[in-house]
């Protein structure tokens, strides 16, 4: 392995940030990370969406959750705009009031497994993980369940199974990656009628989103979704409508999150050392100064004496 | 033989535990509308705790997706820490810049920090999803790119420091001369260690909310979090002391001596003086905060008028009101000043926790009252804890057999 200068110093930082605990893994910045080149994605087509929600019922099987109370065809559910929680790891809402005249758009919410994602930096026990593969997994052997992760996530996904006194843990779409790891296919693509979503490899789907918006740029808004916000994500959106009124944040920043505490992090060891160093410093001037004054007292007394 | 260390112990558990009184009058002392409205408070407030142990944190009906952290957080961890900056404030002035004249207030910070720190790792225990696993962030399980980790390790090492810190008035109650020298030995290392361990730890609770730009409402997010915890800190732990001096000679009159009593007028109007200058630098950064991120178009929304009140009446007014009790020479004014300033700090780390994060979210839940409960509960358990301690250790008070180094 080739070590630079840039890297050692970023890893010793990392490392002295850590209360010096040998970690035995190698910790690098998150910007030296340009993610696996064959890292796996979704594209999801929202124009095609008809809102049959037989995603959410595949991802309940899938995932061994609580089937639905109410039948897929009880369309009272639309009447407010869901997020996922602990026994939805993914929701479709509609929004009737769009730019679209032919009638509502149906948009499907889950994790969109971030590229460089805010959760996982943000876990203290390193409970979160983005694999090979694009998967954003959740490890809840470690969780302590602080929520951090859900005030770090941009997009409001973790949930968190408030109700559950011993094993409480925090619910995510996981990709599938039970499946996907062995080559398969995450429940939601499979099941979906209409080809909504679309799974495979990153670099292709943004090729597939291109051709698309390219070849019917009246049907579709020129912006893939998910391509560079917060630093691209594995799950992407190409849509008919501004993406402001399907309650997509669009003011998101283009950097990766994680980048926006390397900063501050860094600057921890280096105040760990420099901290003590000053304070006793400015002790010892303080007392030296002191001394020199009594001394000084000192003698004058002897003088008038 | 055996009858003499009987004996002992028992006159040494009188001496010690009971200052001095049989253990059925000690018993009659603690009998006083105060102890028994807090006992009562305590019973209470443990049943919801067991509750929450049975059913989960969702019993005490604040967290919740859209709110993932409830007041045990915003108040029992942010809060609660921001007013522990005492301890490190007074040491900082005492040790490092030798400001010898604080010295009477240093044993009281570092208690207060230590209480303070300590009720911080209760609320925890209380909020945590899994309590029991507490320690895995600093012994088994290690998230190192986390401001969270860094905060775990922090509030875990100095609570270390400030117990030993705190350690020699333990001693001299137990009469344990020679540790108590051996231990002194380190009072300076553990000191400055516990500056930078605290300074640091009072940023880092800023550096939480920086991955959550979108999250936090603009006018409090900035990347300057750091800074404006670590200097609203100061102004905090300040007003801390100020209260405390003041509630301690009116309340613990027997437990201080003269050293307390001479100079506390001129001590808590020098406190004034300074808590007023930080202030001042406080409003000047959160000022700075808004331009630095093209805010000024959100002082005219709701929100708005929220931040402003909580810059001008909780940290400007407070910090004029600090000039002029310091003009008037006037300790009521500054006392009850520093009141204010504690009361905007608690609001401010309410408001980056719980009030204006996840401000996009329409629908959010109130704050429940079993939790709020709970959280007030801990305070008064830290105050009654406080009591104990000061009414039978040297905090408020030398201890006439031993030297106090500089």
């Amino acid at each position: 392995m080739k070590i630079d200068r840039r890297n050692f110093l970023k890893s010793l930082s990392a490392i002295g940030a850590s209360g010096i605990i040998g970690s035995s893994e190698k910790i690098f910045a998150s910007e030296d990370f340009r993610g696996y080149p064959d890292r796996l994605g979704m594209l999801t087509d929202l124009t095609l969406c008809v809102g049959c929600r037989y995603c959410e019922k595949a991802c309940k099987e899938a995932h061994g959750l609580p089937p639905h109370k109410r039948p897929l065809e009880d369309e009272s559910v639309f009447e407010e705009i869901r997020r996922p929680d602990d026994e939805f790891l993914t929701v479709v809402n509609r929004f009737t009031d769009t730019d679209n005249s032919e009638g509502p758009v149906y948009r499907k919410v889950q994790c969109n497994h971030c590229d460089e994602p805010s959760c996982v930096s943000a876990c203290l026990v390193g409970a979160l993980k983005k694999t090979q593969e694009g998967a954003v997994i959740y490890n809840e052997d470690v969780c302590i369940g602080c929520r951090y992760c859900m005030v770090a996530c941009p997009f409001y996904i973790p949930a968190y199974e408030f109700n559950d006194p011993l094993s409480p843990a925090v619910k995510k779409c996981d990709f599938c990656y039970d499946r996907i790891k062995d080559g398969g296919i995450p429940a939601c693509a499979e099941i979906c009628p209409v080809e909504a979503i679309t799974f495979g490899k990153k670099s292709q789907l943004i090729k597939l989103a291109r051709e698309r918006i390219r070849k019917s740029p009246e049907k579709y808004i020129d912006h893939i979704y998910g391509e560079h916000e917060v630093g691209g994500t594995s799950w992407m959106y190409i849509s008919g409508v501004p993406f402001e009124q399907l309650g997509f944040d669009i003011n998101l920043e283009r950097k990766p999150y994680p980048e926006l505490t390397i900063e501050f992090l860094s600057a921890v060891p280096l105040a760990m050392i420099i901290g003590p160093a000053l304070l006793a410093g400015i002790r010892a001037f303080t007392k030296n100064r002191e001394q020199n004054s009594e001394t000084n007292a000192e003698k004058s007394e002897q003088k008038e004496s | 033989m055996n009858e003499m260390n009987n004996k002992g112990a028992k006159s040494f558990l009188i001496e010690k535990l009971f200052i001095g009184m049989s253990i059925r009058k000690y018993i009659k002392t603690l009998i006083t509308p105060i102890n028994i409205a807090a006992g009562v408070l305590i019973l209470i407030t443990i049943i919801f705790i067991l509750i929450r142990y049975i059913k989960g944190i969702g019993s005490l009906g604040e967290a919740s997706n859209d709110t993932p952290w409830g007041s045990l957080i915003g108040f029992n961890v942010l809060s609660v820490e921001a007013l522990a900056a005492g301890g490190y404030t007074i040491c900082t002035a005492v040790y490092v810049f030798r400001m010898k004249r604080f010295y009477p207030f240093v044993r009281a910070a570092i208690l207060s920090a230590f209480i303070g720190y300590f009720t911080v790792v209760v609320a925890l225990l209380i909020d945590l999803g899994r309590p029991w696993r507490l320690p895995y962030p600093v012994f088994y399980s290690f998230g190192v790119t986390s401001v969270m980790f860094l905060v775990g390790w922090l509030v875990c090492l100095y609570l270390l420091t400030q117990f030993l810190e705190f350690s020699p008035a333990i001693l001299e109650w137990l009469n344990m001369k020679r540790l108590r020298n051996w231990v002194e030995k380190f009072a300076i290392g553990l000191t400055i260690l516990g500056i930078v361990l605290a300074v640091l730890h009072q940023s880092a609770l800023g550096g939480l909310f920086l991955i959550a730009p979108d999250k936090l409402h603009p006018l409090w997010y900035s990347p300057f979090l750091p800074v404006f915890f670590f200097i609203s800190s100061i102004a905090s732990g300040i007003s801390m002391v100020i209260l405390m001096s003041g509630l301690s000679i009116r309340f613990f009159k027997d437990k201080l001596d003269h050293h307390f009593k001479a100079n506390l007028r001129e001590l808590t109007i020098s406190l004034g003086k300074a808590a007023s200058v930080v202030l001042f630098t406080y409003f000047g950064l959160k000022i700075m905060g808004i331009a630095h991120g093209h805010n000024w178009n959100l002082l005219n929304t709701p929100y708005g008028y929220w931040f402003l009140v909580e810059i001008f009446v909780f940290v400007l007014f407070p910090c004029f009101l600090f000039l002029l009790g310091v003009r008037k020479k006037s300790v009521s004014l500054i006392r009850f000043t520093s009141i204010i300033t504690i009361i905007g700090i608690i609001i401010n780390r309410i408001n980056v926790t719980i009030i204006t994060f996840n401000w996009k979210l329409n629908e959010r839940s109130y704050p429940n009252w079993k939790e709020l409960l709970i959280s007030f509960t801990i305070i008064v358990a830290a105050v009654l804890a406080f009591r104990w301690i000061v009414n039978r250790m040297p905090v408020l008070r030398e201890h006439p057999d031993y030297k106090y180094i500089d």
